[in-house]
């Protein structure tokens, strides 16, 4: 196989990858810290989305302050959501939490496509994300260079919180023990609400990355880029922030080379990387990085 | 005890649902009830919004049929096959329609298809174009073209006017349109002397197609055919650019819709396709008097729109010609349209349940679908003149 052509597809998978492993961050913290899968995810990524789209259509905002006003709109929806969803379920058995958060999903779609309608909306580009470089024959589209960058940083400020601030000190006491968090003394709703917060900006964050990228928005757009950041999510070790974002790029690097070397399997992509959840499932439940949880 | 109260309660409140609702149908017979299935959400939500839009003003501007007011029965299949099957069962079921509109695309009319085909309810499509579509069906219709004549002409365009020789396809696996189409077109490059130097697959919902666009880029072809929906083909031409890859783009009916410049923007300019029908050529009565109603009610009018309109037009003519609702009767008229003057055109259906028509050649052009050219149907006239007549 020609170099070029190698490199060119590892820029692609890094560049899907990245997109995954950002929106994987979110999912993986708030499961981190309540043991929560927030099936909900992929499409609270996708009111981010809409967010972002009506502050610069309607509103005529900057692309940036569009992009500020939505991710801190989807931080507060992530709020209401936990208020109106997890809070009454708190102290139920685990599983009814989970149907829970697949009963926000199905309600945020729906909503979706009754305030958004069905019909799919082109996502504006800002001039900036929208160039593309070319060095020795190879292609980096802007976005392929900033999706990463901002991966990165937004896992800093991610890890920061949790391992320098007080309430990421609360945080990681929830995921210890909530009860013995809350006999502590600590606000117990009040931080797994900021939780909640911090987990959709990041979800909101992936989703205007994914939007600029693939520029179509939908109510059922949040649907596939879920799923696939809870398998990186799986892959990296539920849980554990970093590993989403490494998990996120080794399923990125997965499809891209999968569909780049064997052509004729390109439609099996998706079942490529709902099997690789299997197969993680079932020889290392713990992910790559992921330690051993007590249930 | 209690929980025995509540199931007789039920039971009884079961009887009474279900006991009058025939009656209730058969008394109501001062309406017609047409069915339209669509796919009003989902990956190709376009196409069914555009032609529910259509079949509602056809409706205001033929508001009876035989004298009786029509009811139009919406369900939405949801992009889906799985729930276009679902669809088609409640409006044969449940609203007991006496024939059915839809769906937009090929696959879920061919899941709807054999379930209003047992029941003996007509079904006419507005732009399903796969052949299989109506084949060995005696109760589906559709008012489009057909994909062995749409890939040809692609192929003929290619070929003879852009003067290509190197092709590329991608094909959505999960779309019968899709498969169906790329095959049609590979054939006739091949026949003409063109050869396909690429064949990439994706499917239904992806929204990366970089790695098919890199293998293709190494591959080094002078024109890219990518037969897919609105979605797809818009995204896909947004990363050639960014992958550098710099060719002409051909694609089907399918890419006609204004959700393609709205998603693709600059990035699909000088798009190529054929299509069903184009504001500029439409040149019908029927036409003249659709396009104003539609444009003021909905703004621009696309095909999709024109194309639900046609098929509710054909039905209720069929019906009328029929002189009753019953299927097989409408059946016998739809099969036998001849020279109906819709708004995309001039059509005749045969047994085989398929329209005879022309298509046209459309290019983005300035952010919107301008008109290149009419291609007759085979055998109408002399297609080679025709196909080519434009290019400067």
């Amino acid at each position: 196989m020609e170099l070029t052509f190698f490199l060119q597809q590892m820029i692609n998978g890094v560049a899907l990858g990245s997109l995954y492993g950002l929106i994987a961050i979110g999912y993986t913290m708030v499961y981190g810290i309540i043991r929560l899968i927030n099936f909900a995810h992929g499409d609270v990524m996708m009111m981010g989305c809409y967010f972002a789209y009506f502050g610069i259509l309607m509103f005529s905002l900057p692309w940036w302050a569009s992009f500020v006003v939505a991710i801190v709109l989807t931080a507060l929806l992530g709020m209401m959501m936990d208020k109106g969803a997890y809070v009454p379920v708190r102290n139920a058995p685990r599983i009814s939490a989970l149907i829970t958060a697949i009963g926000v999903s199905f309600l945020l779609e729906n909503l979706g496509l009754v305030v958004f309608g069905g019909r799919p909306k082109g996502f504006e580009t800002p001039d900036m994300f929208s160039e593309v470089y070319e060095v020795a024959g190879l292609m980096f589209p802007a976005l392929v260079l900033w999706t990463p960058l901002l991966t990165l940083a937004i896992l800093g400020v991610v890890l920061f919180i949790i391992y320098r601030t007080k309430t990421g000190r609360a945080m990681r006491c929830i995921s210890h023990d909530m009860e013995t968090t809350r006999l502590m003394g600590v606000d117990v709703n009040r931080i797994i609400s900021i939780t909640f917060a911090v987990g959709s900006a990041a979800a909101a964050a992936g989703g205007i990355m994914w939007a600029m990228r693939y520029p179509e928005i939908n109510p059922l757009m949040g649907i596939i880029p879920g799923f696939k950041a809870f398998v990186a999510a799986v892959l990296g070790g539920i849980g554990n922030i970093t590993g989403a974002m490494l998990g996120g790029l080794l399923l990125g690097v997965a499809e891209i080379l999968l569909v780049a070397l064997m052509p004729e399997l390109a439609g099996y992509r998706d079942a490529v990387a709902f099997g690789l959840l299997i197969l993680i499932l079932l020889f290392r439940p713990t992910g790559l990085m992921g330690t051993k949880l007590p249930d | 005890m209690k929980m025995r109260h509540l199931v007789v309660a039920l039971l009884v409140l079961g009887l009474a649902v279900s006991m009058p609702a025939p009656a209730f149908s058969q008394a109501k017979s001062d309406t017609i009830k047409i069915g339209a299935f669509l796919p009003m959400t989902g990956g190709v939500a376009a196409y069914g919004q555009g032609s529910w839009q259509g079949i509602q003003v056809a409706r205001d501007m033929k508001p009876t049929i035989l004298g009786k007011k029509v009811e139009l029965v919406l369900a939405d299949d949801k992009s889906d096959k799985i729930e276009a099957a679902n669809a088609v069962t409640r409006l044969v079921e449940k609203e007991k329609v006496v024939a059915i509109i839809g769906s937009s695309i090929s696959g879920n009319t061919m899941a709807g298809g054999p379930i209003a085909e047992k029941a003996g309810v007509p079904i006419i499509s507005p732009t399903a174009t796969n052949p299989l579509v109506t084949q060995g069906k005696k109760y589906i219709f559709r008012v489009c073209f057909i994909d062995p004549f749409q890939g040809e002409m692609a192929a003929k365009y290619a070929y003879e006017t852009l003067k290509k020789r190197k092709a590329a396809l991608i094909i959505d696996k999960a779309q019968d349109y899709c498969v169906g189409l790329a095959d049609f077109f590979e054939k006739s490059f091949t026949k003409l002397g063109g050869q396909i130097v690429a064949k990439t697959y994706c499917q239904t919902g992806d929204k990366d197609f970089t790695a098919q666009l890199s293998a293709i880029k190494a591959k080094n072809p002078d024109v890219l055919y990518m037969p897919n929906y609105y979605t797809e083909v818009a995204l896909a031409m947004k990363q050639a650019k960014d992958l550098g890859l710099n060719l002409p783009v051909l694609s089907g009916d399918g890419a006609q819709d204004k959700a393609l410049i709205d998603i693709g923007k600059q990035y699909v300019e000088g798009l190529m396709l054929t299509g069903h029908f184009e504001k500029a050529a439409a040149n019908t009565d029927l036409a003249k008097k659709f396009i104003p109603l539609y444009e003021k009610k909905f703004g621009k009018v696309g095909t999709f729109d024109v194309m639900g309109a046609d098929a509710y037009f054909v039905l209720a003519d069929a019906i009328e010609r029929a002189k009753s609702t019953d299927g097989a009767k409408i059946r016998a008229a739809l099969a036998s349209t001849k020279n109906f003057k819709g708004i995309s055109g001039t059509m005749t259906i045969g047994e085989d349940g398929n329209a005879i028509k022309s298509l046209v050649i459309v290019q983005v052009r300035g952010g919107d679908f301008k008109y290149v050219a009419t291609v007759e149907p085979a055998g109408a006239k002399p297609e080679p003149k025709k196909a080519a007549p434009k290019k400067k």
